[in-house]
């Protein structure tokens, strides 16, 4: 349900890029008029957030920890569909605020103040109207649906494990999501609390944002960026885990150094919290503002390099099997190397004031999220499909998604980079031609159509292998954990026995009861 | 409930895992602790900042009485649960009505604050950045109060109507943890408003 879900506001979200993309690939265009493309980017911003990337990560996470851990649900199950449809609500308030008012195509309105909504921007005084009650209302709904998961997160892997499965025998796919849970926990709290205090601003005349008595602009920022910084890795982190679970499958190898990879993962969980201000160096902060938050955001690519030297470890001498998973993985270890190189160019604060605000940064942050996220994410369709339906992806279609949608994504995003040097700032409806940014916006656009094309085949290959697949089997990739163990698609109690565990890889052991795992763990 | 904390044997090691409402109630604490951190932060940044009065030193004095009454809620609400342990309902019975009362004390002396400072000293939340502060901060807490009020009272009904069996002692304990939770919260929002900001 939410995959579904993420997947449809997936479709949403593109649309909007495409839109966008067009309108910015001339100068002086006059596609779309300039209120609707400031409603646009929040709407394409906040949904790829909060309805696409959330509720897809969320949803591999509830289906698949239970069956990795040997459980038979989740802890709370009850709580699970609650999160579920607080989120669902959410993404149904945000696109309610299109109907009525006077906005898009005359048709009605949206929330046109930025994903981040920066207070007092977002306050009554700058924008009336309903559209940004209901941005705010449906972040706080989503906002309590997603500390439902996180709770659940922590409570099933902590106390639902089957018997045996210590946490240091534990995939490395709840151990991430273990982390991901405690980050949701104690950040998306944050931004409820903001958001909160913006709804009293908004609704009871209170004075949290308003500078004309006495409030602060930059507080908003902060709530926001202690929310939005870690929300990054809310979504990469879940990214690394299906990394960690598909790339050590079609090596053939067991991961590389897996307590340092438990250890690389808690300690970006716990950096991530104390990077948000390099959001906001263009603002001016202190020198020693500056310099902590330079430090602790280079700090972070330490762990994150140890987990791709792992990979790359995992992959080395092993027999690699280019199925279409691990394509998408590998390329995902590519594009996260250069999206990662890019945020520390970004961290430092010189640089950033010079690039603060520009197509650069946008360029950077797309290569995390789509480059990387979005790379892991259509890896793990690929790798558990077979689980979930009984039925295989089409090796074809997939290749031809794969290669489409990489190259797309370059010539995208790649050159999404070039525009920004050139000093193209973001959040611009237009520009006057001579500037030198026309080719690269151009090329942008044509990038955007391949990918469309590629989600398209995605979509048709998802619609087209649920009826019509080759059936999969339990075990299609030869894999090691305890969800391959039990039939595709799984029985509502996943397993009809309890499993007991005794190492890392209980499924090898089934299989290899002559070389079990556990003598040499 | 019961089978998640049943120790299974597994080549001769007993398999014993914390109770999943425990572990829920930990993290849901945690978020709450950060939502509360957001909003303590928004306070001591903006004391001194109003821009006109009324000052949190004119109208504010020291709620001394519910304070006491709500913190030694929490010992009494813990030998409730000790005594339901030990399988002693009307001393059970006892002292969670006590944590009850005890609790609605505290949330009617907020409500006699608030209602003195909206009419008597005329600061709603509207009026300064102290007032939009001062009730968004007490009133989270008193809502969580209520919250915890309502748990208790649920509780309590079905306690006398004798629903309340031994195998739930896990499920009280959940709602006593939150109540420990909710009073410890006081004593961060009282300092900050009551000692700090004043």
């Amino acid at each position: 349900m939410y995959i579904a879900f993420g997947v449809v506001f997936l479709a949403v979200m593109g649309t909007m890029a495409i839109l966008i993309r067009i309108q910015l690939a001339r100068p002086n265009a006059t596609f779309l008029a300039p209120e609707v493309f400031n409603r646009l980017f929040t709407m394409h911003g906040t949904t790829g957030i909060f309805f696409v990337a959330m509720p897809i990560v969320f949803g591999f996470g509830n289906y698949l920890i239970p069956l990795m851990i040997g459980s038979r649900d989740m802890a709370f199950p009850r709580l699970n569909s609650f999160g579920l449809w607080a989120t669902v609500l959410g993404g149904v308030l945000l696109y309610a605020s299109l109907f009525g008012g006077d906005g898009f195509w005359k048709a009605g309105n949206a929330p046109d103040v930025g994903w981040f909504a920066y207070a007092p921007l977002s306050e009554t005084a700058f924008s009336a109207g309903h559209s940004t009650d209901f941005w705010t209302l449906s972040l706080l709904l989503s906002g309590f649906g997603s500390i439902a998961t996180g709770v659940n997160f922590v409570a099933t892997i902590l106390c639902m494990r089957c018997p045996g499965m210590k946490l240091s025998l534990m995939p490395l796919l709840p151990w991430m999501y273990l982390v991901v849970g405690g980050l949701v926990l104690v950040t998306i709290s944050p931004l409820t609390a903001a958001q909160i205090m913006l709804m009293i601003d908004r609704y009871l005349g209170g004075h949290f944002f308003d500078t004309g008595a006495g409030g602060s602009a930059m507080l908003w920022m902060h709530f926001f960026w202690i929310f939005g910084h870690p929300e990054v890795y809310i979504l990469a982190i879940p990214a690394f885990a299906f990394e960690s679970e598909i790339v050590p499958v079609f090596s053939r190898k067991t991961i590389f150094g897996y307590p340092a990879m438990v250890a690389a993962t808690a300690a970006i969980g716990f950096i991530s919290l104390s990077v948000w201000a390099h959001h906001m160096f263009t603002v001016g902060m202190t020198s020693y503002g500056n310099a902590f938050f330079v430090l602790s955001t280079s700090a972070i690519s330490v762990p994150t390099g140890i987990k791709i030297f792992n990979w790359l470890a995992t992959m080395w001498g092993g027999k690699i099997r280019f199925k279409v998973p691990m394509l998408f993985c590998i390329a995902f270890l590519f594009q996260f190397l250069i999206a990662g190189l890019t945020g520390i160019m970004l961290a430092a604060a010189p640089f950033n004031w010079q690039l603060g605000s520009s197509y650069f940064v946008v360029a950077h942050f797309h290569y995390v999220i789509v480059g990387a996220i979005l790379f892991g994410i259509f890896g793990a369709f690929y790798y558990w499909f077979p689980k979930m339906s009984g039925r295989m992806l089409s090796e074809t279609l997939g290749k031809w998604h794969f290669w489409l949608f990489v190259i797309g994504f370059h010539l995208t995003f790649d050159f999404m980079h070039v525009p920004g040097l050139l000093g193209m700032p973001r959040r611009i409806y237009t520009y006057e031609a001579g500037r030198g940014w026309e080719i690269w916006n151009l090329i942008v656009l044509i990038g955007a159509v391949f990918q469309a094309a590629a989600i398209l085949i995605f979509v048709f290959d998802l619609i087209y292998s649920y009826f019509r697949g080759a059936p999969a089997g339990n075990d299609p990739w030869d894999a090691w954990t305890l969800e391959w163990s039990t039939s595709s698609p799984p029985p509502e109690y996943n397993f009809a026995a309890i499993p007991a565990v005794r190492s890392r890889r209980p499924l090898w052991d089934i299989k290899h009861p002559e070389d079990p795992d556990w003598k040499y763990e | 409930m019961a089978a998640s904390t049943a120790s299974v044997a597994t080549a001769g090691v007993p398999w014993k895992l914390p109770y999943r409402g425990t572990v829920g109630i930990l993290s849901f604490i945690l978020a709450e602790c950060a939502i509360f951190l957001i909003f303590v932060v928004a306070y001591i940044y903006y004391i001194g900042k109003s821009t006109d009065g009324p000052t949190p030193r004119q109208v504010l004095t020291l709620p001394i009485f519910t304070t006491i009454c709500l913190l030694s809620s929490s010992l009494t609400v813990h030998l409730a649960v000790r005594a339901f342990q030990k399988n002693k309902t009307a001393v059970f019975r006892t002292f969670w009505f006590l944590t009850l009362a005890l609790g609605a004390i505290f949330l009617a002396g907020t409500a006699r604050e608030w209602r003195r400072m909206i009419f008597k000293e005329h600061l709603t939340i509207k009026t300064n950045l102290f007032g939009t502060t001062y009730y968004s901060l007490v009133g989270l807490h008193a809502f969580h109060v209520s919250v915890g009020l309502i748990a208790l009272a649920l509780v309590l009904v079905l306690a006398l109507l004798g629903k309340v069996k031994q195998e739930q002692g896990e499920r009280l304990e959940v709602i006593s943890i939150y109540w420990h939770f909710v009073d410890a919260v006081w004593v961060v929002v009282f300092t900050v408003v009551y000692i700090i900001g004043r």
